[in-house]
């Protein structure tokens, strides 16, 4: 069958109300305090962030609270330079992965506080490896986004 | 292994922007390839697989009961796979489990996307969780520069030297996909060009990056008994599937050396009796929508040692008339429906061992590696396919 193929435009938009649980509502209530805390899991003893209600790997549940480093390393990042739908800034921004001392899982996050206008120069300012500190916003209501970036420390 | 399985027909769209047909008419497009090259008609199915990417991205829930006419399923067993990028190797997996374990002796497989109809971008960025990851691991391209990042700093490379390694596999794609009739970016494209495009997630420019894609891809796999009984002349039997699964949290596992990537192989290859995938296979279609990617893969799946993966370029190992030769089609890098891909990849492993590749066929391959990733950078499968058992 040939001949013109119309185009039918529309749009879904749905709201929603997610259940956060109680370990990811008090991990995010210490955050108002400028606390990262994570749960230690007593099988494999590693010290998971975000804090979790049970062990990915031991299947078991987890109630000990540990506080972990403001500061860590950072495992990688990347500079995002695209547009899409939902996102939560204006491009270009950087973000990372960033393992916490203290903490056995790398927490992603923007990278901030260095200039974004020649990506080569970026590169060497942020390094893989490097050292970075949360910076926390001013209000903080209790998301992930009370801490408004982690900072590369010369 | 159960009942042993062959693919005995296959089935392809031509990729690119298809305005041209509605999602159903797609897919029918697809599924009649494949009727038609396994000499079959769906009267004679008796089960359908099918997948797509989270249906946001076409904005049609549950789009299996949509596409149900179009894949000739009515009166059948119907069932909807979806593991993200992973989701057509997973479509391949589940229809040899369909016809591995006995119950059914001819399934059809369907894997499929139209990516022009929504936000791809926007679709993938509600894969993660609302509370921690989603306003940080950006869609796609985020996550995989995140890693692509990583694998090329673990080694202490020379940057340039990895650029440029990247930068000939993208040539390599656009040049073999402008021989595949099925792919959709067709463009001739110098070093010079990838090295110079524009930044999409720095360190990874654009013509390191696979596109969005519309197509359709479909399998007819049968039971052993089933190919005696058809006289099939040339199946494509599964030899090994192997398929592996990790953490929700991005952080939480090493994505360089990638475990479920090496898992999977190692699982595929104990089945196939594969000691040394680098001299045993002939051909890799290798999941590749980022060219960085494609090198960590190789050293996942012992293609060779960690951190060597840029040798394999520079010495011509897996392009067109090397040892083992990767995405003969032009692979993920120039064509990617999501849903479909996975399934092309194991459709075009299938056409190689069989001869029937076509202008990109790579000569005499009789045992090949399809392989897809998926979930938010989370699970690996993998299928060896020969023209033997």
């Amino acid at each position: 069958m040939s001949g013109e193929s119309r185009i039918l435009e529309g749009y879904i938009s749905l709201p929603y109300k997610w259940a956060m649980g109680a370990t990811t509502t008090r991990f995010f209530e210490e955050f108002k305090n400028k606390k990262i805390m994570g749960t230690k899991c007593s099988k494999c003893n590693r010290v998971l962030i975000p804090a979790r209600s049970f062990c990915s790997h031991c299947f078991v549940k987890i109630d000990e609270w540990v506080e972990v480093s403001q500061e860590g390393t950072l495992r990688t990042w990347c500079a995002i330079n695209f547009s899409y739908e939902g996102q939560p800034k204006e491009p270009p921004y950087i973000i990372g992965i960033i393992d916490l001392d203290g903490a056995d899982v790398g927490l992603p996050h923007f990278v901030g506080g260095v200039e974004l206008d020649d990506f080569e120069a970026v590169a060497k300012k942020v390094r893989i490896g490097g050292k970075v500190r949360a910076v926390w916003k001013e209000n903080r209501t209790g998301n992930i986004l009370d801490i408004d970036y982690f900072q590369p420390v010369d | 292994m159960g009942q042993a399985v062959a693919i005995i027909g296959t089935g392809q769209t031509e990729c690119g922007k298809r305005t041209d047909v509605s999602y159903p008419e797609l897919i029918h497009e697809a599924v009649s390839r494949a009727f038609e090259d396994s000499g079959l008609v769906p009267d004679d199915v008796e089960a359908v697989v099918s997948g797509s990417m989270p249906p946001a991205m076409e904005g049609v829930n549950n789009p299996h009961l949509y596409w149900t006419d179009a894949m000739g399923a009515r009166g059948k067993p119907l069932i909807r796979i979806a593991t993200c990028g992973s989701t057509g190797i997973s479509l391949a997996h589940t229809g040899f489990y369909h016809v591995a374990s006995g119950l059914f002796d001819l399934v059809l497989v369907v894997g499929a996307e139209k990516m022009y109809e929504g936000d791809p971008q926007g679709t993938m960025a509600t894969v993660a969780d609302p509370f921690f990851q989603r306003p940080f691991l950006a869609g796609a391209p985020g996550i995989f520069s995140l890693q692509s990042n990583e694998w090329a700093h673990r080694y202490g490379l020379d940057e340039k030297r990895v650029r440029m390694a990247a930068a000939q596999l993208s040539v390599r794609n656009h040049i073999d996909a402008l021989i595949n009739p099925y792919a959709h970016i067709k463009v001739e494209i110098t070093l010079e060009d990838v090295l110079n495009s524009r930044v999409i997630a720095y360190p990874v420019r654009i013509l390191d990056v696979c596109p969005a894609s519309d197509g359709a891809c479909a399998l007819i796999m049968a039971s052993e008994r089933m190919v005696k009984k058809l006289g099939v002349k040339k199946p494509a039997w599964i030899r090994g599937v192997g398929y592996c699964g990790e953490e929700a949290f991005f952080g939480e596992g090493d994505k360089v050396a990638w475990q479920s990537a090496i898992n999977a192989a190692k699982t595929a290859y104990k089945q196939a009796g594969i000691t040394n995938p680098r001299k045993e296979l002939d051909v890799a279609e290798v999941y590749n929508p980022f060219t960085f990617q494609e090198m960590l893969f190789y050293e996942c799946f012992g293609f060779c040692d960690f951190g060597k993966a840029c040798e394999l370029v520079e010495k011509g190992v897996v392009m067109r008339g090397g040892d083992l030769p990767c995405d003969p089609s032009g692979g993920t890098l120039c064509t990617n429906p999501i849903g479909a891909t996975g399934l092309q990849r194991t459709a075009e492993v299938a056409l190689q061992v069989t001869e029937k590749a076509g202008d990109h066929q790579v000569p005499g391959a009789s045992t090949g590696l399809a392989h897809a990733m998926g979930g938010l950078d989370q699970f690996n499968g993998i299928m060896i396919i020969s023209n033997s058992l």
